[in-house]
């Protein structure tokens, strides 16, 4: 009975996420239609069904092992770097499949990534940022341009303008993070994903980030991936709660709504005894 | 003896094991290092060893420039062609290698490491020396090269294998293509272990003896043209030690201690190349 307590105040929505959401849906950005993914023989996620709205934050729940991060990493084929996983089934991004496609590059620059970890380049933090621009055969002023708008629009400029030739690794660890959206920003993409990107953080610099993120998704659309349910209710629109099935394995998707919606009046019994802590 | 007591002491016994151990894999280092220092230093004094070749014994002024340059010309001719073929050869186990492929070239790797450099000088030999009835300095450097190869693609292996997973995934997340990845981003992530590497091997190549007496043969004269026979500094120390003359044995010595300068400021001077990269990639 405590437990069911503290996680229904702790999950209790906040204003800004129910404002965002209540003008009504937009237009779909992603669709995954009836996906299933392998590991090999082994099956990671069974049959999910999903749309991604446009310019809408949408969190990705559930306990360690319901397969919420192979789910985020379909939608760059970040997949492929295993081998013998496989997706069946159906991702549209822009007409086109995102489980056929041929230009990973251009897909990965249309559809960017931020992990747990910063993992920054060996480089200044001005060549953080720049360096995949440089490659993409950007000419040097343009450069030097995306690379100040980038760490402006990651809420960092103010904090490095003054040493864009120092080290990235000797920022602090919020910074860090933010460093590594600003290189991810650099590229254009239209669709961020995000995986648990302030799992590292301290409770600051996480409310920096989730700051950061209510004013990205004017310009873009974000998928996050958090352990944390409390962050989920705090900065999502919408929310997908995965589950594994207990019988094969598998991780479902058990429920996705507003998450106004999902976090006061769960239709599902799962989701319910999640949000309000009885496992998880 | 309270248990706390026991402890500590047990904790003194290890400690002062540990640097007992220490000092003395530092002894045969050392020796090695003021022995030939001691005998080689009086060679160094004289301006005539860096400029003039070697002369008959009893005609005073000679020198060893022509090995001097020799070394120079074939270990870094070597270096030419093995570290560059090394690096992406060891990126390319790492990054691409299919676990078959990989575990083969691996295994033939570490069989060439522990090849006898003289049946590598003797490869060599039947391969580019007896069909051109011609020793020559390239020659000389083929055998340096094949002999450096192994080293620099295990190096550059271990040193790639150790860069985090999350640095090939970030680059990939941002739409760029896996060879950029692998040598643009994961290679200067590993430089200090790849340098380190690369270093190791030249100081092998240049202080081998064996893959040279029948490629580079020697010579008593002066030439930087990699298509005649050329002397090198191990070659020197290899006739001249055992002579009777002692002019021709401080010559020898002297040899030894220019061999070791001359690593070691290859050494130095290409970390200070590199030391900005190093400083970097040492945060990761």
């Amino acid at each position: 009975m405590q437990e069911k307590e503290r996680g229904s105040t702790l999950a209790a929505p906040t204003a800004s996420a129910q404002l965002r959401t209540l003008p009504g849906g937009t237009e779909t950005r992603i669709s995954i239609e009836g996906v299933d993914f392998y590991y090999g023989r082994f099956q990671a996620l069974n049959d999910i069904d999903l749309k991604i709205q446009d310019k809408r934050i949408t969190a990705l729940i559930g306990p360690s092992g319901c397969g919420k991060s192979t789910l985020l990493r379909i939608l760059n084929r970040m997949y492929d770097l295993v081998p013998g996983s496989r997706a069946e089934g159906r991702v549209m991004f822009e007409g086109e499949n995102i489980l056929t496609a041929r230009n990973l590059l251009e897909l990965r620059q249309n559809i960017g990534m931020v992990f747990q970890k910063p993992s920054l380049f060996p480089m200044s933090i001005r060549d953080n940022v720049g360096f995949a621009l440089r490659l993409h055969g950007w000419k040097k002023s343009r450069v030097a341009e995306a690379v100040e708008r980038s760490l402006k629009d990651a809420n960092l400029w103010e904090e490095v303008k003054d040493r864009l030739d120092a080290p990235g690794v000797s920022l602090s660890g919020g910074q860090q993070q933010r460093l590594s959206i600003a290189r991810c920003l650099a590229v254009q993409p239209k669709v961020i994903l995000m995986d648990e990107p302030a799992s590292a953080l301290d409770p600051i610099s996480t409310l920096k980030i989730e700051d950061l993120m209510a004013r990205l998704v004017n310009d873009y659309t974000i998928v996050i991936v958090t352990h944390n349910m409390q962050q989920a209710s705090r900065v999502a629109d919408y929310t997908a709660f995965m589950l594994m099935n207990p019988e094969n394995r598998a991780g479902e998707l058990v429920e996705f709504a507003p998450t106004v919606e999902l976090f006061q009046r769960p239709r599902d019994r799962r989701t319910e005894d999640y949000i309000t802590g009885r496992f998880g | 003896m309270s248990r706390n007591n026991r402890r500590l002491l047990a904790d003194g016994i290890a400690r002062a094991i540990v640097y007992a151990m220490a000092l003395l894999a530092l002894v045969p280092l050392s020796l090695v290092l003021l022995y030939t220092v001691a005998n080689g230093l009086p060679a160094l004094t004289h301006l005539d060893f860096f400029i003039h070749v070697e002369r008959p014994v009893g005609i005073p002024g000679a020198g060893v420039a022509h090995a001097i340059v020799g070394t120079a010309v074939m270990v870094g001719l070597a270096s030419l062609m093995s570290i560059p073929v090394g690096i992406i050869g060891g990126v390319n186990l790492v990054e691409y290698g299919r676990a078959r492929v990989a575990s083969w070239i691996r295994l033939a790797a570490d069989v060439l490491v522990g090849t006898p450099s003289i049946a590598i000088g003797l490869f060599v030999y039947a391969l580019l020396v007896a069909p051109f009835k011609h020793f020559s300095g390239f020659a000389g450097s083929v055998a340096l090269a094949v002999l450096m190869l192994p080293v620099v693609i295990r190096a550059t292996e271990a040193a790639v294998a150790l860069v985090p997973g999350g640095l090939r995934e970030a680059g990939l997340a941002l739409g760029l293509a896996r060879w950029r990845v692998a040598l643009q981003l994961v290679l200067p992530a590993a430089a200090p272990g790849v340098l380190t590497g690369a270093m190791l091997a030249v100081a092998r190549a240049a202080g081998e003896t064996a893959p040279l007496l029948f490629t580079g043969f020697g010579n008593r004269f002066f030439t930087t043209n990699p298509a005649q026979p050329m002397s090198a500094l191990p070659l020197i120390v290899y006739h001249d030690a055992l002579t009777p003359y002692p002019s021709l044995v401080e010559q020898a010595w002297g040899a030894a201690l220019m061999l070791i300068l001359l690593t070691l400021v290859v050494n130095l001077a290409s970390r200070y190349a590199l030391r900005r990269q190093i400083a970097l990639a040492g945060k990761l």
